[in-house]
């Protein structure tokens, strides 16, 4: 493999030598907000070969997406504007066109002809109420001038290209009746039906599950490879810039931190932030303050958190009369169990049921099973009882920026919790806030302070610090750092390790991310479609793993480092199923395999 | 963790300097001002008639009409000249005041209490009782609010307190509607689910999570709600089941003369720019109140 590696080097050579397609000096890019202008990119440089990808790495606020704006001249209007530097866009026969003195009517005839962009969020990218193919023929026909039949064809042929299979029924389907992954394929597919110079991707896989985005990323290199496409592809994730790139550009506040081709940027990085975005990449085997897994104790300890058959269904309505005729079957049977000191990971894609199976932890879904907090069952308790239960479960969401009243101060928010059950006197209570300020890194005359005052990192302190007020017995974190940058991402693991450690405080980790859970639970538990399909500790999961759709997730994960890049990713050759099922259809109950030492898996031998 | 200050930003927010309360801060803002020194004009107006004026408002006045029987233009006599009976007009819009004021903000502002209720209920609870509230309030939408009106003002005695009821009945409809929107979407939100983690209770939620959220919409309502209760008591004064003559209201003043609109314009003029001076000073402390009150704002005046 590392043969392979060397040739795509001289490749990269090769492309570079045949003069850039698109080359951006002293790019300046400013926004004017409520206190004036604010430069959000400065003097960047870059060129870009042609059939090269170069990523743009860096994290959030670092400039990437405004550049990408900038290059498309897309900047949000009034307020971004281009306030130096020029954007050169040459033709094959060398001819240059600057793009930031062109007016807008001749730049629409390059947006999409000559350079196209695919965006993160391919369900609110495409337009919900168009089937594709008409979303697919109108950019075709809007700069080709193409017959609407030519179209038509060229439209099937793009979709084909991306793997799309039945093309021309998936024309007349619209948006929303396709899956997360279908759609950035159909994305894709419009951005590469003119055969474009230069195509830009936006995070093109962040929103979408693992073994969805090796997928995507495996189809933008072959379809770069065989249109001699030149890619920039920005990103915050290392993993995927060590899959993809020929070069690297990082960017921190508006700046080029470093450039350098993937090999020297990941094996010999230059720059002090780089090495410290690098070291903070969560990497299975190898994470930042990893420990071992602690040993399953095989004794009857008293559980934190025992989960028996736990169901959770959702009726769906439809018919003339609005009866229930079909269900969603969230959580079909879900049963482990949680120790003190403990953290198990429920890790698994998008609609598996593991935020579900969270929800109804904390109460928040109704279900039916038994679900045990410290002993005692928690439904069929009355209302103070079931009160008092819950002070043992506390909850971290996803996205800090939604999980906080925005119209509170976070002091009060922290102490809600202690005056809803009635803890301590009123400066007991404040002095307690202040206290889990500073355990959780902030300082106590932050209390004042509305949420939308703080970073995101330190929104998610908020809520750790609020989750903790009661000293429950379990925290739930419903994928609590996925939204953070991977520095901040790695210094709020470390502060729930600590926290752990400090209070005896259980984890149920909910994430997709195999690299982070894999670096901070004890215990894995892999949901597939409702059902546990492999369970074990960490160790007995990751380095044997038993079930294919585990193996699969692993697989899936980019590694960050390019000599590891995966020559081939195996193709799932159908949609994952959908879990909703007709009234009376009932679910095959997986059957759980025992391997010894508390692995167990659902696989026939 | 030998730095107490999380490191995700280099340089940490403190808080600002303790904040001027919220009146203080209204009356800064110079429109804010405006709009309570045109209120405070009103309302003194209407508490201090009878001394302000040397004419009593139903007095139908020999001098106050031309030979011919017409009334009169304002004159250094009548500043706002006569009505058709010989009235003096700045009497009859400053004890109109006290019947406007009472219906644009009881009636008003019972009617916004009930939307608001019925909204927030039927919003955060769902379930049949969101579906029974919402379809009554369907039901009360469909139905004519003047016919409505009528019914009700036929079946009680006309009086200024049940004329004020008859409109809040009325109106609540549309605030209603609107709140329970808003609700259902912000109790869908992340952080409601996030309180009700933690144990609150659904009338802490709502109190305290949900109503400061619904404050801009509530404000932006109620103040259009004023002028919209005060053209409807002018309605139904004019059809006889609002308040009684000669009881001045500035709705049945305008009703009254409409038809001399032309041949004596200052009749409709006055009283109408009375209404809109007071729904516009309510707007523009409502707009001032609305970003006082809202936390997120903070820094970004």
């Amino acid at each position: 493999m590392s043969a392979g590696v060397v040739d795509e080097h001289a490749d990269a050579a090769a492309k570079a030598a045949a003069g850039p397609v698109l080359e951006i000096t002293g790019l300046s890019v400013g926004v004017r907000g409520e206190d004036g202008e604010r430069e959000v990119v400065s003097g960047l440089s870059l060129s870009l070969g042609r059939g090269e990808t170069l990523c743009i790495a860096g994290e959030s606020g670092s400039g990437k997406s405004m550049t990408a704006l900038a290059i498309m001249r897309l900047l949000p209007q009034p307020a971004g504007r281009i306030s130096a530097g020029t954007i050169r866009l040459f033709d094959k026969d060398g001819s240059a066109v600057e793009l930031t003195a062109l007016d807008e009517r001749r730049m629409r005839g390059i947006r999409g002809d000559r350079i196209a962009m695919i965006f993160q969020e391919p369900m609110t990218s495409l337009n919900p109420v168009l089937s594709i193919g008409r979303q697919l023929t109108e950019s075709i026909e809007a700069h080709t001038g193409l017959s609407h039949a030519e179209a038509q064809r060229r439209a099937v042929e793009a979709l084909k290209a991306v793997r799309i299979s039945e093309a021309e029924s998936r024309l007349k389907q619209f948006p929303h009746e396709l899956s997360g992954g279908m759609r950035q394929r159909v994305m894709i597919a419009m951005a590469l039906a003119l055969e474009p110079d230069v195509l830009i991707a936006d995070e093109p896989t962040t929103a979408l599950d693992v073994t969805v985005q090796g997928e995507v990323l495996e189809l933008l290199r072959d379809l770069q490879r065989q249109h001699g496409t030149s890619v920039i592809l920005i990103t915050h994730d290392m993993g995927v810039v060590a899959e993809m790139a020929d070069r690297v550009i990082v960017m921190r506040n508006g700046r080029m931190v470093e450039e350098g081709t993937t090999a020297d940027i990941f094996t010999g990085p230059q720059a002090a932030y780089t090495q410290e975005l690098l070291a903070a990449v969560p990497r299975i085997g190898s994470g930042v303050g990893r420990r071992a897994s602690a040993e399953p104790d095989p004794a009857t300890r008293d559980k934190v958190a025992v989960v028996n058959d736990l169901h959770v269904r959702f009726d769906l309505r439809g018919g003339f009369f609005g009866r229930v005729n079909r269900r969603v079957h969230a959580v079909e049977g879900v049963s482990f169990s949680i120790a003190p000191n403990e953290t198990l990971a429920l890790v698994g894609e998008s609609g598996c049921g593991k935020s579900t199976t969270a929800k109804a932890l904390a109460g928040l879904v109704p279900y039916t099973g038994a679900v045990k907090i410290g002993g005692r069952e928690l439904s069929g308790l009355g209302g103070d009882a079931r009160k008092a239960v819950r002070r043992d479960v506390q909850m971290v969401f996803q996205d800090p920026y939604a999980s906080l009243d925005p119209r509170m101060r976070v002091g009060d928010l922290v102490a809600e919790p202690l005056l809803i059950h009635g803890i301590g006197s009123r400066q007991e209570r404040q002095s307690q806030v202040a206290a889990l300020f500073e355990r959780v890194g902030l300082s106590a005359a932050q209390m004042e302070l509305y949420p939308h005052e703080f970073s995101g990192g330190q929104r998610q302190r908020i809520c750790i610090a609020r989750a903790l007020a009661l000293k429950p017995k379990l925290i739930i974190a419903d994928e609590s750092v996925s939204a953070l940058d991977v520095s901040v991402q790695a210094r709020v693991l470390d502060l729930l390790k600590e926290l752990q450690r400090e209070f005896g405080v259980a984890y149920l980790f909910i994430s997709h991310d195999m690299a982070v859970v894999e670096n901070i639970s004890d215990r894995v538990a892999v949901m597939y479609l409702g059902q546990i399909v492999e369970i074990g500790s960490r160790d007995q999961v990751f380095s044997n793993p038993r079930h294919p759709y585990t193996r699969r997730l692993i697989e899936a994960v980019p590694v960050p480092d390019p000599s590891r890049r995966r020559p081939r990713f195996a193709r799932l050759d159908r949609e994952i199923p959908s879990s909703t099922r007709r009234i009376g259809e009932s679910v095959p109950k997986l059957v759980l395999k025992d391997f010894g030492g508390g692995h167990l898996a659902a696989i026939a031998d | 963790m030998t730095n107490p200050i999380a490191p995700d930003l280099p340089a940490v927010r403190m808080p600002a300097k303790p904040r001027a309360g919220v009146w203080r801060r209204l009356v800064r803002r110079p429109l804010a001002l405006l709009g309570l020194i045109i209120v405070a004009l009103v309302l003194a107006g209407a508490i201090l008639a009878p001394w302000l004026t040397g004419y009593d408002p139903n007095e139908q006045m020999f001098d106050g009409l031309t030979l011919e029987g017409s009334p009169l233009p304002p004159n250094a006599k009548f500043w706002l000249g006569t009505d058709l009976l010989g009235r003096d007009l700045l009497t009859r819009i400053l004890f109109g005041a006290r019947t406007s004021l009472i219906i644009g903000i009881v009636a008003n502002g019972v009617a916004l209490f009930i939307g608001t209720l019925v909204g927030v209920t039927a919003g955060y609870f769902r379930g049949w009782i969101g579906s029974a509230l919402m379809r009554f309030t369907d039901l009360m939408m469909a139905f004519p609010a003047l016919l409505l009106a009528i019914c009700l003002a036929a079946v009680f005695e006309p009086s200024l307190w049940i004329v004020a009821m008859v409109i809040a009945l009325v109106n609540w409809v549309q605030t209603a509607r609107v709140i329970y929107t808003e609700t259902s979407s912000l109790s869908e939100r992340e952080f409601i689910d996030a309180e009700r983690t933690i144990g609150a209770s659904a009338p802490r939620i709502l109190i305290r999570h949900i109503l400061p959220h619904l404050l801009p919409t509530i404000i932006v309502w109620g103040t259009l709600g004023i002028s919209t209760t005060v053209l409807l008591e002018a309605t139904l004064s004019y059809l006889g089941i609002g308040v009684q003559p000669p009881t001045a209201s500035w709705g049945n003043i305008i009703f009254e003369n409409q038809t001399y609109f032309q041949a004596a314009p200052w009749l409709v003029f006055f009283p109408g720019a009375a209404i809109l001076a007071l729904a516009l000073a309510f707007n523009l402390i409502g707009d001032a109140l609305r970003d006082i009150l809202d936390p997120t704002q903070r820094g970004r005046e």
